[in-house]
């Protein structure tokens, strides 16, 4: 990878708003990202995510707060030098479909000033598995071809921070994959990684933390840590037959708060920590003589934590 | 305006643009065709004079022959230069590449040159054919008017004058239009008003002179160098992408 400017962080952003007239893209937008790190920028359409990553990328002027990228503050002075220590892939890849996969390459291989452009360019396609595309117009690709040709553009420089900006958006789930796998890949390179979608899955799968976004940063963390935050941990205990005195049996189990039946046979127990509640729970059916069929701790997904955010928006605005 | 320039840049503008009009089937047309069919016009005017033509009769029909040569490098790089800014939007490839260290002056000289060099090469070459024809196979007399120094200067000395105009205009209505064919037609439009210079010459209102042709080539010159400042005020990166105003 590119040589790291400085030992900061890849991006700082520090209140960072943009607005357009009266409308707000976002706003009061704080965060830093470590390099190395692949950060998931979720949100809804119109949350501000597309627009976060022009500015930061310096395509656009933030309406005010200040930001760092890549060691550079976030300047129109410093335009030209963050862009060359940056690399962005927009939604769509934005080909040139009359010219080659090599051809589109070697123009942004010129663009970039690079002089080592042959080995860069093979580097890059390889680095996607389209060595043996090189000379196929872009027009003739698939559209999950495509989104590996910009991903391979985007790699020509071996950026500092490498912007994704929802690299699946349109496409079917098995290129999905294929770009998820490549994203893989360049985390364990240790690459830097912006990546803004919607699609929560790839969050989760990808990221190392998520920051939940509309219009204003509503959550940052781990996705575990935010699953955490808004929600209690519980275990479904599940019996072959209904307890006869279900309170007596998980009332006050240790590592546990309270509990619910959820259906006949089925029970959720709050707990505060599962690896003390679940054996505890397990003993107590089993003391009073019940067959257990299943004890499952509830994982709520990322996807959980997003519609929560969402829905408490949507009743803010409602309101 | 210009602070330092990255020639590997302009050069990867330009390369990108010539191989993408050789393949774009509209724009190799038009530079194909256009030129050709304003060709053909003077070559059959000078071959249909008679050999004891009226002096003022023997201006006028040289004079129209001119005014249909200068179209070529007015009309061709308009059509081209106005595709420059709203073909990449419209295709989607402007954004990826204003996320690159490309400066907007890089950027605009890199997509005027692609557009002026080969303007250059097919109005001269036309030109040529112009006079080769009109050497061997006009009347002595027409071929006379047509071989006179000053003419032949305005020849050459408009026609990069006009193709920059035509291009700087076609460059500027490509920043701020949102469809081809539009951005196209209005730089036809804008393309001609210069052409006028030309004609009054052609039709000798103006006398053509080396001092006359100095001072309008002057003239037109540093509306180029204008109109190109001008166009790299206009493109602004937040309206390009975003349709609102920085």
């Amino acid at each position: 990878m590119n040589t790291q400017s400085s030992a900061g962080p890849a991006l700082v952003v520090d209140r960072l708003t943009k607005r357009f007239g009266e409308r707000t893209a976002f706003s009061e937008v704080s965060f830093a990202v470590d390099y190395g790190e692949v950060f998931g920028f979720l949100g809804p359409n119109g949350a501000g995510k597309t627009t976060t990553v022009r500015t930061l990328g310096t395509l656009i002027a933030p309406s005010s707060g200040t930001a760092s990228v890549a060691g550079l503050p976030l300047t129109a002075a410093n335009g030209v030098a963050i862009r060359g220590r940056i690399a962005v892939m927009p939604e769509s890849p934005g080909l040139y479909l009359r010219l080659s996969v090599a051809e589109n390459l070697t123009y942004f291989a010129g663009l970039y000033d690079l002089t080592d452009r042959r080995e860069r360019i093979a580097r890059a396609l390889k680095a996607v598995g389209l060595e043996h595309r090189a000379d196929d117009l872009c027009r003739s690709l698939s559209k999950g071809l495509k989104q590996r040709v910009g991903l391979a553009r985007a790699l020509l420089t071996d950026p500092q921070v490498l912007f994704l900006d929802e690299p699946t958006s349109g496409l079917d789930p098995v290129a999905a994959r294929e770009v998820h796998e490549l994203i893989d890949g360049l985390r364990r390179r240790g690459v830097t990684i912006f990546l803004t979608t919607h699609r929560l899955a790839e969050a989760e799968r990808l990221c190392d933390r998520v920051g939940i976004m509309n219009t204003t940063l509503r959550m940052i963390g781990r996705p575990d840590e935010l699953r955490d935050q808004l929600f209690a941990k519980s275990i479904e205990v599940r019996t072959r037959q209904p307890l006869a005195d279900p309170d007596r049996v998980l009332a006050g189990l240790p590592g546990s708060e309270s509990w619910r039946r959820n259906e006949d046979g089925v029970y959720v127990l709050s707990v505060t920590d599962p690896d003390i509640a679940a054996p505890a729970a397990a003993r107590a059916v089993l003391a009073a003589g019940a067959d257990l069929l299943a004890l499952t701790p509830t994982r709520h997904s990322l996807e959980d934590v997003y519609l929560q955010m969402i829905d408490t928006d949507v009743e803010a605005e409602q309101r | 305006m210009i602070t330092s320039l990255s020639t590997t840049r302009i050069r990867a503008v330009i390369g990108k643009e010539i191989r993408d009009y050789r393949r774009n089937r509209f724009i190799a047309t038009t530079m194909a065709i256009m030129p050709i069919l304003f060709m053909i016009a003077p070559i059959v005017t000078i071959f249909s004079l008679p050999a004891d033509v009226a002096s003022q009769k023997l201006d006028a029909a040289i004079g129209v022959s001119v005014l249909y040569l200068t179209l070529i490098p007015a009309l061709v790089p308009a059509v081209v230069a106005s595709y420059t800014i709203v073909g990449e939007r419209e295709q989607g490839t402007l954004e990826p590449v204003l996320t690159t260290p490309l400066t907007r002056e890089e950027l605009l000289l890199g997509k005027a040159l692609a557009a002026f060099l080969p303007t250059l090469v097919i109005s001269y070459v036309m030109y040529g054919v112009f006079l080769a024809c009109a050497g061997l196979f006009a009347h002595p007399n027409v071929s006379d008017d047509i071989f006179q120094a000053g003419r032949i200067l305005a020849q050459v000395l408009f026609t990069p004058l006009l193709a920059g105009w035509s291009i700087w205009a076609g460059i500027a209505i490509s920043t701020r239009a949102s469809d081809v064919r539009v951005a196209q037609q209005l730089s036809t439009l804008v393309s001609l008003p210069p052409l006028a210079v030309t004609a009054l010459m052609g039709f000798g209102v103006i006398t053509p002179s080396l001092r006359l042709a100095l001072v309008l080539g002057l003239a037109l010159l540093a509306v180029d160098v204008a109109a190109g400042r001008f166009v790299a005020k206009l493109f602004d990166r937040e309206r390009l992408l975003t349709g609102a105003k920085a």
